[in-house]
């Protein structure tokens, strides 16, 4: 297609991916606050719209108003900087993944994805690597003991489990054969012995999957791994010193990357887009989003769970969890699903 | 011949020699560490537009997003302030700044001289993450072998050297 | 059409500048990043004369510069933190007794 039309379309989907997600971080938070209300036996935020549902709105327009405070004595290229970087490389890595097959518009075939990047997953694991970055930063020059405690410990822990999350995506990795991750997508096509769907996690990683989710969960830095930002522990960690806009931008960094794992995840261990597909032709393009949307649906429903069920890890524990039983049960993993892709 | 590879290059070129020579500027380490990297970013954008995409991705996760996080970390461990000039410094900077631009002017001097045209295509390597993986369990498997054992000595140097020296056990009191 | 000898002067910019700070700084931890910008200048010139010469080993070496890279990087910092336990100070300088 011409070169006009591609940035015109790139434009576009841009627009919308990035809408999109911004809206799911707000809901997202909507989502925790309700579920984990009513598995504390309270209703959560009821009163701002139906069953609380303009709360987000509600929100958004407090950081909006709330007095922005620079303390004293701060760093202040790094301390307005640190947020910035966040919620940046948060919002970046949601560029790579694909939403659904592509839909053709007009005689031009446009896939669901802003770009098919052949080393999508590692530019995904990239982006990871770089977000550390906004949390020992703003921890440091926040001027302030907690602050800089919690931002050393969230970034020790992060670059730890980097390490188990890229080892468990190398299973999915041998059994697809790409790095791209429409290719990955594809290669979970199609169904064992008629109706178990072909999907990873059903196909031998279930290990993988275990993996993933733990080192995802220490990532984003959600309970049961979350002591760097924990309110009864460190204040509130690197995040103290923060306020109104600048911690809104935390909070969404820390909503995105969720919802960024959740797509990852999706991905590579549930299959992607593919589910049932049935009526006209509209809605067969309209439903591999629709499943897209379910399974992430399902992810963040199991991280929220997770979060009011179980207490926090102590440093300690949590580092000798990821060096010593994560780390070697990956390699394993890895080991294993080599051999059996090589026989 | 002004092309897009041109301008790409001269782009990302003008980032990485402007964080090197911030390094070289700026006082307090933190900065210099935030440079470097810029420097590598830029360098992975090279890299990229050479054709080495799993090079360009490695660089940023192993050494922008490991190695200088490791840097970062050190400088809030160890609280690191802006550093002091002494005697020695002033006399190194005074010598050593126009001593660097002399030879790398020289050394650009001579390269651009010599060199005639021949031209790098965009995306010239292939450098597909399968290709080097043949190529490093192949032909390099020893080389690829014995860095893993250097990254295992230097895992175990690494947390000797930085462990606190074992403290003697208080002497118990016998009380009667 | 980027002539091969501008990636070279780049990367041979680079390495001086590299020269230049360890030469120039006096905070140690400063000094380690100039070596680091030395290994990355280095690296700009494999890959480009990989990719003009079609060997494929460049890009290659290239990963094995990274890892020494990290793995120096480990150890150094493990040093300067053991300096720093004992002499109370990043300066170079002031490093200069074997006995303290």
């Amino acid at each position: 297609m011409p070169i006009w039309l591609y940035i015109l379309t790139s434009v576009i989907k841009s627009a919308i991916v990035l809408g999109v997600l911004l809206t799911a971080v707000a809901y997202t938070v909507w989502l925790e606050r309700k579920v984990v209300g009513h598995m504390q036996n309270r209703w959560g935020p009821t009163r701002v719209g139906p069953f609380g549902l303009l709360q987000p709105a509600a929100d958004g327009l407090k950081f909006l108003f709330k007095e922005d405070l620079t303390p004293p004595h701060v760093y202040k290229p790094l301390f307005l900087a640190a947020p910035l970087i966040a919620v940046i490389f948060a919002l970046t890595s949601i560029a790579v993944i694909p939403f659904g097959n592509s839909i053709t518009i007009g005689g031009y075939s446009i896939p669901l994805q802003i770009t098919d990047v052949n080393t999508g997953l590692l530019l995904i694991l990239g982006v990871t690597s770089i977000g550390v970055y906004g949390v020992a930063l703003a921890g440091w020059s926040s001027n302030n003991k907690y602050s800089l405690l919690g931002g050393l410990r969230a970034s020790a822990q992060m670059v730890s489990y980097e390490i188990s999350l890229g080892l468990s995506l190398v299973g999915v990795l041998i059994m697809s054969g790409s790095f791209s991750l429409r290719d990955i997508v594809n290669a979970q096509a199609g169904h064992f012995w008629g109706f178990i769907p072909r999907w990873n996690i059903f196909h031998g990683q279930i290990i993988g999957f275990f993996c993933y989710l733990m080192a995802a969960y220490a990532e984003t830095n959600r309970i049961p791994f979350d002591l760097p930002e924990a309110e009864t522990e460190l204040v509130a960690g690197y995040h103290t010193e923060y306020s109104a806009m600048k911690f809104a931008m935390f909070f969404m960094a820390e909503y995105a990357n969720m919802i960024t794992v959740a797509c990852l995840a999706t991905l590579l261990f549930l299959g992607g887009w593919h589910g049932p597909l049935f009526g006209p032709a509209i809605l067969q393009a309209i439903l591999p989003v629709f499943w897209f949307g379910v399974k992430i649906f399902a992810f963040l429903f199991l991280y929220i769970w997770v979060r009011g069920t179980l207490p926090r890890f102590r440093y300690d524990q949590l580092m000798a969890f990821g060096w010593k039983f994560l780390l070697p049960l990956s390699l394993m993993n890895l080991v294993a699903t080599a051999i059996a892709v090589a026989w | 011949m002004i092309s897009v590879h041109l301008i790409l290059f001269l782009a990302f070129g003008a980032v990485a020699l402007a964080g090197a020579v911030n390094l070289l500027a700026q006082t307090h380490p933190i900065n210099s560490a935030l440079s470097l990297i810029a420097v590598m970013a830029a360098l992975a954008g090279e890299y990229l537009l050479l054709g080495a995409e799993f090079v360009a991705a490695v660089q940023v996760i192993v050494y922008a997003g490991a190695i200088m996080v490791l840097f970062v970390f050190v400088i809030m461990l160890l609280n690191a302030g802006i550093e002091d000039r002494t005697k020695g410094s002033r006399v190194a900077v005074l010598f050593g700044i126009p001593g660097m631009l002399l030879g790398s002017l020289l050394v650009a001097w001579v390269l651009l001289r010599h060199s005639g045209t021949e031209a790098v295509a965009v995306g010239a390597l292939p450098g597909a993450p399968k290709t080097i993986g043949m190529l490093l369990f192949h032909e390099f498997l020893l080389p690829f072998e014995i860095t893993s054992i250097l990254i295992l000595i230097a895992i175990m140097g690494a947390v000797v050297l930085a462990s606190k020296p074992p403290t003697a056990p208080p002497v118990e009191k016998v009380s009667d | 059409m980027v002539p091969l000898s501008y990636y070279l002067v780049l990367s041979g910019i680079l390495f001086a500048c590299g020269v230049a700070g360890f030469l120039i700084k006096r905070n140690i931890i400063t000094i380690f990043m100039s070596i680091e910008l030395m290994l990355n200048g280095v690296n700009l010139s494999f890959v480009a004369f990989a990719a003009h010469w079609h060997a494929l080993a460049g890009q290659v070496f290239v990963f094995f510069v990274m890892v020494v890279a990290a793995a120096e990087a480990a150890v150094g910092l493990a040093i300067i933190i053991a300096v720093y336990r004992t002499r109370e100070t990043l300066n170079v300088d002031q490093v200069n007794l074997l006995k303290l």
